[in-house]
């Protein structure tokens, strides 16, 4: 049983190395953004399988990754165009923006 | 619930969930353009995380582990629902202005 949950550890660390391999050749960056969510994901899912092979500690730092993997990619988002992507609130008022109502 | 039956239950649920995150690393490594990778990488790896949790949950003594397992996986599906649409706007912006 944990022979076999070690394995799975190890399958999930294989496909960490393909996101590390998108990271490396991502053209755009995008992609690489997309590479570090999918190491969140993953690092998620090794921490559960450890959580299970030890005492439970480790779920608590499984919900704390959990959460945090989004910010890193809201981070990016927010890089890539300063007012937040499109973000209704804040970009320019266009012909689609209805927020006022006269148009 | 016999021992032998949760951990085969987890056997084969973590063997699955670990099918599903290789699909989507593969997917990421494979497709063509940027938002069919992300289409892929979204939805293949959060399946995968679910089956593990799932696994997981067989394993779980009390029913706090299996409530923050829950919680994990929910968090885990918002956080990918709403990075996958901001990534794919972001991409949207650059391509257009490329």
């Amino acid at each position: 049983m944990t022979f076999w949950l070690h394995l799975i550890i190890l399958g999930l660390l294989g496909s960490l190395a393909g996101a590390l391999w998108r990271v490396w050749v991502g053209p755009a960056q995008a992609d690489r953004m997309m590479a570090a969510q999918l190491i969140g994901t993953t690092g998620i899912g090794v921490l559960v399988l450890l959580a299970v092979l030890q005492d439970w500690a480790a779920l608590t730092v499984a919900l704390a990754l959990a959460l945090l993997a989004a910010m890193a990619a809201i981070g990016f988002v927010k890089a890539a165009s300063s007012d937040g992507a499109g973000d209704p609130e804040e970009c320019a008022p266009g012909p689609t923006d209805a927020r006022d109502g006269q148009r | 619930m016999p021992e032998g039956l949760a951990d085969i239950a987890t056997i084969v649920l973590t063997g699955i969930g670990l099918v599903f995150f290789l699909a989507g690393t593969v997917g990421l490594i494979r497709f063509p353009d940027v938002f069919s990778r992300l289409h892929a990488l979204t939805k293949a790896d959060n399946l995968g995380l679910g089956f593990i949790v799932l696994g997981a949950g067989f394993q779980a003594d009390d029913w706090t582990q299996l409530a923050k397992l829950g919680l994990i996986w929910a968090l885990a599906l918002l956080a990918a629902g709403t990075v996958a649409q901001l990534v794919a706007r972001a991409a949207l912006r650059q391509e257009g202005r490329e």
